[in-house]
């Protein structure tokens, strides 16, 4: 045993490392981003593969084709990101997984870093796999390395659920010696090759499992129930976070409640009629969205028992729980505490860079478009998404990754003149490629400015799959023709020449692409910082 | 329980100035000197210029909680006058505030500076240092945090030894005359706050 400090993410690696991983992919996203950060750190030289993907979908893909090969393979992002590989995550519970086969997915309520707050425990419910949800740093550590057992004894993928607050906090954690990787041994192909005829059998496998899963819950030594058998007032169900936020405002409260901790889903459905039995009022602490408490509520709640949580309005349905929130659901009072009062108190918004080229294209952008009302810019997601605040004011939409350019496509089709998408080079391979492809077909009338920083900014400068040379090759395969792809230099000494390109798309017809070129100064500053570029 | 030596601090700032090198610090010191320590960060899109803080927690009994509960604070380590007081109400009554008097203005509603440090002066236990004179006078304008981190050093936890030999660690990788800037820094934050 030996003890590090690990951020949370960090140790769902490291309990994967040492769990013998073979291959880990990944797309950068907060709060996952870091996962992969550590294990490519970590896996310089080591026999294991890890690696970023294009997007998610392919990260995962690749993942379950390490998993087909018999060795343990695992796959990360963030709650979106489980959205785009949702396509295969569904049918992976039915091919089953070969090797160990972990999806770490690591949502964000109260959206610090994102675009909505959905809550990845019900895609584990949905396609019927057992999730493991750490409430500290040991747990993720451990549950990572517990996963691949449970993986490769019941043959399914399995997720575990982590939140920002446990993803981005630091603590110790005692680590255990590594098992050795898996031997390859490839996978039964009427398993892997979902025909109707072969997924009907895996369907049933599936669902003919689900008994022996909540048997697993229950018996997991992660699952607590510690029943007051002297008190029968107050029960509590906590997971997550939600159950060290019990645990804080408990402590000298005078309070002894009898509490369930749930580690591993699904629900541990015996161990929740203990506990409900045992007590007059149960109160549900999760953090996301309420899936123990509607599970257990059912429509018109349990007879003659009080259920309270998010659904009763004592939790907030929005947002991450807080130690506040959660005691103030515990009926105590609040913590004496100093107020700001009158202070002028002005908020300070995550901005673009001093000197961020995407400042200078949208102002070139701006300047371009004056005295068109109609114009509307179609953002995507990244840095430059931050041209939404003032002084840009520059983008109207921000959805989901690759939506700019299949927007401005339909919003032009609808009328909207001019239609322009902006999207970043990384964002652009994610899941702008396709979307490109159908606006050329079409030869729609839009622009799409692809703004080619040479790295996936915002989430800590990792590698572009498709910047530079390759962006400009791939922008003219799927069939944009030559002197419609647009080259300019987003650099205030260019801007003139800048609005005079951007002028001359948005008045031609049809689709144009113009890609600005110039470095992220955060990944110039790395490069200085490692002696030039690697 | 009284008798648990334990610290809550809320770490503030602006993103880049350098808020989790402070917590590295502090983190590696406690952790040494046997404390259980836990470190909240922020990372991602707020980390773009926006408010950015760290909460941390030092105990020698278990820590439940990543986040400091409001109410709870013992300390707030600001490298920003305007971030020292937006979490506040994180502070228990008689918690103390130490924080740079250097503002970071990249919004363009940033209140008045004179009445900003008037507020923060007449709050019990406040202690103001000009993080970025000091800094420069040891010869980096980029170690205010460093700055800060000596200024609350006397207040902190760890011993003050232990915290030097981390901010050793820290910057010995980043050449000699970085590491001897921030020592100095570390030195000229400790006695401003006398």
């Amino acid at each position: 045993m030996s003890m590090e400090i690990l951020l949370g993410d960090e140790a769902v690696g490291l309990g994967a490392v040492h769990a013998g991983l073979s291959g880990a992919y990944s797309y950068p996203g907060t709060p996952a981003s870091e996962i992969m950060e550590y294990l490519i750190r970590i896996g310089r030289g080591a026999s294991f593969k890890a690696a970023w993907s294009v997007n998610e979908k392919t990260a995962f893909e690749e993942a379950l084709g390490c998993s087909y090969a018999g060795k343990r393979a695992f796959v990360s992002f963030k709650h979106v990101g489980l959205n785009v590989a949702a396509d295969p995550f569904m049918s992976a519970a039915l091919t089953g997984a070969n090797g160990g086969f972990i999806v770490c997915s690591g949502d964000d309520p109260s959206m610090h870093s994102s675009q909505n707050e959905q809550d990845s425990r019900f895609y584990a419910q949905f396609a019927l796999i057992p999730c493991f949800e750490p409430a500290d740093h040991q747990e993720a550590y451990d549950m990572a390395r517990e996963a691949f057992e449970l993986s490769e004894r019941v043959k399914l993928p399995v997720m575990i659920r982590l939140t920002t607050r446990l993803a981005h906090s630091r603590a110790g954690v005692e680590t255990r010696p590594p098992r050795p990787e898996n031997e390859i041994r490839t996978g039964a192909r009427q398993c892997w090759t979902l025909l109707p005829g072969n997924a009907r059998v895996q369907f049933k496998r599936v669902l003919d499992l689900q008994p022996e899963l909540v048997r697993y819950a229950s018996e997991s030594p992660f699952t607590r129930l510690e029943l007051q058998p002297d008190d029968r007032r107050l029960g509590i169900i906590a997971s997550g976070l939600g159950y060290n936020y019990v645990r804080e405002n408990l402590e000298g409260s005078g309070l002894r409640p009898s509490i369930l901790k749930i580690s591993v889903y699904p629900i541990p459905e015996d161990l929740v009629r203990r506990l409900v039995e045992h007590c007059d009022t149960i109160l549900v602490a999760e953090e996301g969205y309420p899936l123990i408490e509607r599970q257990i509520r059912g429509l018109f709640g349990i007879p003659g028992k009080i259920l309270i949580g998010k659904m009763s309005g004592h939790l907030p349905l929005q947002g991450e729980l807080t130690p506040e929130t959660v005691r103030a659901a515990l009926g105590l009072a609040p913590l004496a505490r100093r107020t700001a009062g009158d202070l002028p108190l002005a908020n300070r918004p995550p901005q673009l860079c001093v000197g961020c080229p995407h400042a200078d294209t949208f102002k070139a952008l701006k300047k371009a478009l004056e005295g068109q009302p109609g114009a509307t810019i179609f953002s995507d997601i990244g840095c430059y998404t931050l041209g939404y605040f003032p002084p840009h004011n520059a983008v109207d939409s921000c959805v989901c990754m690759g939506a700019s350019v299949g927007m401005a496509h339909g919003a032009s089709r609808a009328g909207v003149h001019p239609a322009v998408g902006v999207i970043g080079d990384s964002t652009f391979g994610h899941s702008g490629i396709t979307a490109l492809l159908s606006a050329a077909t079409a030869d729609a009338n839009m622009v799409l400015v692809i703004l080619d920083n040479c790295t996936v900014a915002m989430t800590g400068t990792q590698p572009s799959f498709s910047t530079g040379r390759r962006l400009l090759e791939i922008v003219r395969g799927v069939g944009v023709p030559a002197e419609r792809l647009r080259v300019i230099t987003p650099l205030p000494k260019f801007h003139e020449e800048n609005v005079r390109v951007l002028r001359e798309e948005i008045a031609h017809p049809g689709l144009s692409v113009v890609v600005a070129v110039r470095e992220c100064l955060e990944e110039a500053k790395k490069k200085n910082k490692l002696g030039g570029a690697q | 329980m009284s008798d648990t030596r334990k610290q809550d601090i809320i770490l503030a700032g602006v993103g880049g100035q350098g808020i989790l090198s402070i917590a590295f610090v502090i983190d590696s010191a406690a952790l040494k000197e046997g404390f259980h320590v836990k470190q909240a960060e922020v990372h991602g899109m707020a980390q773009r210029g926006g408010a950015v803080t760290s909460h941390l927690r030092l105990s020698e009994a278990r820590i439940w909680s990543d986040l400091i509960p409001r109410g709870g604070a013992d300390l707030i380590l600001s490298v920003e006058p305007l971030e020292a007081l937006r979490y506040l109400d994180y502070l228990k009554p008689d918690g103390r505030i130490v924080t740079s008097s250097a503002p970071f203005i990249n919004i363009p509603d940033y209140p008045d500076q004179a009445d900003l440090l008037r507020r923060i002066k007449v709050l019990p236990g406040s202690v103001v240092v000009d993080s970025d004179a000091l800094a420069k006078e040891a010869g980096s304008g980029r170690a205010q945090n460093t700055v800060m981190l000596g200024a609350a050093a006397r207040y902190l936890l760890p011993r003050e030894e232990t915290l030097r030999e981390f901010v050793r660690v820290l910057f010995e990788r980043r050449g000699e005359k970085i590491l001897e800037a921030n020592l100095k820094a570390f030195e000229l934050g400790r006695q401003a706050s006398a």
